[in-house]
């Protein structure tokens, strides 16, 4: 019986056992960090299409038995004295409307609208009106659990593995929340209050994605029984790990995405942008662990360990 | 040899498991608290303030609030309503499948501070004055709405009535106000058609009793909504509303069917998947998704967590992080397998391998979902709850109950030397 069976089954993929993402590290980290300057770019430019839960007004969800018509719903809210931006159609058919107003209305012209619509579409629509407050406060409240707990996420792996994976970890967890924010900033898909569910969701994956690949990282360092030291070296671990998991990776990804597809597909039209916002970091989320935070990892390492060899050299030459 | 005991255990646990998810089925469902967005019904969130100046709001004025509103929705009869208070400041009030909802945002919001003022606006009688829960709605001889109330001193009333006769006609009112409020004047209103105090009866003779009959325009609903007022209390403080939301129940109904429908095709989806590429393991990981997904749910009803849209997609979404532990263990198991172990050596590697990756990758968003949960508000908060429950129940299904239920057919032998049914072909594996 084998006893290091560990290092012997090395390589048996034919698809991808030769794939080699140390080499194309740069071409990640142009992508990665040209992504970033287009989704800043693009909050300056674009911004970000705040639904009412950000910034003010009333939302009002129609949804009929027949097809509408955008002409009709307008017409109803301009007799109505409502400047009415433009409706969105959507569900089968065009049988759903959403009426978007700029004012936040009082009980009286809720209670008057929702008769007034009744009576035109025989249906009792959905009225939210909001002041934007609630939703900044849940978004800043939000942002200020994602520093803390980023905070905590780096020590506990620092503990476990070590600092600058703990580091690289994170920084691929803000590249994934920072992606959906840039998808969502240049596709003008409205931003509500469920989108800071979705980006904390994909943390999460995000997070435990990065982890087991570190972990095989971890292990086979610990297999190789020599100290590594030089980026060749480092690196040739990190592929070797990634290969291995690569399976694991592109499985459990699969397996999200199954339900999130289906949930795209044929799930209520109010959790749309919930789920878009998911299918954009879920695969975002596999492209950060595997392409930006182990390569990121290799490169910050070796590094580190030069400038402390640079440093003991000079001590011992003084 | 096949040793037959392990399969029966592994039978019997089957067998005692999928009683016991039977058994609960109906008593979950029927449990299960549903939003408002997939219940239909509607939400409103208040902002608090200072009903007088100087007024502190405190947790002492919050929780006052929130038991007045609490007698008020009682009034309404809603099977199940919401209160909590948000920010120190703000109160939300969740009421699922109330039909009324003009008449229970009026009956919410309104102070329903009741005064008897003389027409200079002198404050001669209010809220305290009366005997709580007896406002009634009556019948006057024109069949007339009214509302009647008792006081709690016939004697003060008798000098309030002697009090304002002595003004003369036409200053002999006693004005009855609803939130009377700064700015307002019986003087100024009086000669509106449609004013703002309830009524100004005349009072021809002192009257000593502790009856009192108000008789404004009302219609009936009116009448019953200001008794209900009267009866539950005033509020001790101001309320504006800052966000609302209504839905309406066939629209929570088709979200609720629609996002069912594509989570349980996603399920599917992830069931036949596990089975097409693990076989055997793929199958064992699906049995264990099940208890997954009860344990998940009873917790979930146990906490008396509400279940909303985005929560029925997170528990969708957990079933898929659930899976991972067993793609890591299965992964494992067979890489050892390749290596040329026997299936028994390959599943105790295997599963000793994967233990730490797995414990890692969960604690860490462990971690993250505590930390959430601890720093979190409202949707935050709850958004954490289910992360949380979701990364422990899989520890105990996903890890040991998969490595129990594997263990058990493993050691009994009957899979020993049959790598298809780990989905390994036998070309695949290491000679050695």
């Amino acid at each position: 019986m084998n006893t290091n069976s560990n290092m012997n089954y090395k390589h048996y993929n034919k698809f991808y056992g030769h794939l080699d993402f140390m080499k194309y590290r740069n071409v990640f980290f142009i992508f990665s960090s040209a992504l970033i300057i287009l989704g800043i770019l693009s909050l300056f430019v674009f911004k970000l299409n705040l639904g009412i839960d950000f910034s003010s007004g009333t939302r009002i969800d129609i949804q009929g038995s027949q097809p509408m018509s955008v002409a009709k719903v307008a017409r109803v809210f301009t007799d109505m004295g409502y400047n009415a931006e433009t409706p969105v159609l959507a569900g089968n058919q065009n049988s759903m409307a959403t009426v978007r107003l700029n004012q936040e209305l009082n009980q009286g012209q809720i209670a008057q609208i929702k008769s007034v619509i009744q009576k035109q579409f025989g249906v009792n629509p959905n009225v939210n009106t909001v002041s934007p407050q609630v939703g900044r406060d849940l978004a800043k409240n939000g942002l200020y659990a994602l520093i803390i707990a980023s905070i905590f996420i780096i020590v506990y792996v620092w503990i476990r593995f070590e600092f600058l994976q703990g580091l690289t970890a994170v920084l691929a967890l803000i590249h994934d929340a920072f992606f959906i924010v840039t998808v969502f900033s240049l596709f003008h898909i409205e931003v509500n209050i469920l989108f800071i569910s979705a980006v904390l969701t994909i943390v999460g994956y995000s997070i435990n994605d990065t982890i087991v690949t570190f972990d095989r990282v971890r292990e086979n360092i610990k297999l190789s029984r020599k100290r590594l030291t030089t980026l060749q070296e480092l690196g040739d671990v990190v592929n070797l790990s990634i290969r291995e998991t690569l399976t694991r990776s592109v499985n459990t990804v699969l397996t999200v995405l199954f339900p999130v597809i289906f949930l795209l597909i044929f799930g209520s039209e109010s959790i749309r942008t919930f789920t878009i916002a998911l299918l954009v970091g879920l695969i975002c989320g596999v492209y950060s662990s595997i392409c930006i935070a182990c390569p990121l990892w290799a490169v910050m390492k070796s590094r580190y360990l030069a400038s402390r060899k640079e440093k003991r050299t000079v001590r011992t030459e003084s | 040899m096949v040793k037959k005991g392990h399969i029966f255990s592994f039978f019997a646990i089957l067998i005692v498991a999928a009683v016991i998810m039977g058994l609960v089925t109906a008593p979950i469902i029927h449990n299960v608290k549903l939003g408002l967005d997939l219940k239909g019904g509607f939400e409103v969130l208040y902002q608090v303030k200072p009903l007088k100046a100087g007024q502190k709001i405190d947790q002492n004025t919050m929780s006052n609030a929130v038991a007045a509103l609490n007698k008020r929705i009682n009034v309404l009869g809603v099977s199940e309503p919401s209160i909590s208070i948000q920010n120190g400041n703000r109160i939300d009030v969740q009421l699922p499948g109330v039909k009324d909802e003009k008449r229970a945002r009026q009956l919410l919001s309104t102070t329903a501070n009741l005064t008897f003022r003389d027409y200079k606006d002198h404050l001669m009688l209010d809220g305290s004055d009366l005997q709580p829960g007896k406002a009634q709605v009556a019948f006057d001889s024109l069949n007339h709405p009214m509302v009647t109330l008792q006081l709690k001193d016939p004697n003060k009333f008798a000098s309030v009535t002697k009090k304002v006769l002595s003004y003369g006609y036409p200053n002999n009112v006693l004005v009855i106000w609803m939130d009377f409020g700064k700015g307002d004047s019986y003087q100024n209103e009086v000669g509106k058609a449609n004013h703002k105090f309830i009524s100004n009866p005349s009072v021809d003779n002192v009257l000593n009793t502790s009856d009192v009959q108000i008789s404004g325009n009302f219609t009936v609903p009116e009448a019953t909504t200001l008794k209900d007022l009267l009866n539950s209390g005033s509020l001790p403080v101001k309320m504006t509303e800052i966000y609302s939301t209504s839905v309406g129940a066939q629209y929570g109904q088709n979200s609720m069917k629609d996002t069912l429908f594509a989570g349980a095709l996603g399920v599917a989806a992830i069931l036949l998947f596990m089975l097409l590429f693990y076989r055997f393991g793929g199958l064992i990981a699906n049995i264990t998704l099940a208890f997954y997904i009860y344990i998940v749910m009873g917790v979930f009803v146990g906490l008396q967590a509400v279940l909303t849209l985005p929560g029925i997609a997170a528990m969708i979404l957990g079933i898929g992080m659930a899976v991972d532990a067993n793609i890591i263990t299965l992964e494992r198991i067979k890489d050892e397998i390749r290596s040329g172990k026997s299936i028994l050596s390959a599943f105790r590697a295997g599963s000793k391998r994967a233990l730490p990756t797995v414990v890692d990758a969960n604690l860490t968003t462990i971690i993250a979902a505590a930390v959430l949960f601890m720093f979190g508000e409202s949707s935050v908060k709850g958004f954490a709850v289910m992360l949380l429950i979701s990364n422990c129940v899989t520890f105990i299904t996903s890890v040991y109950g998969a490595r129990l239920l594997l263990g058990l057919l493993v050691h009994s032998k009957a899979l020993n030397d049959k790598p298809w049914l780990f989905g390994i072909k036998r070309s695949d594996i290491r000679e050695h």
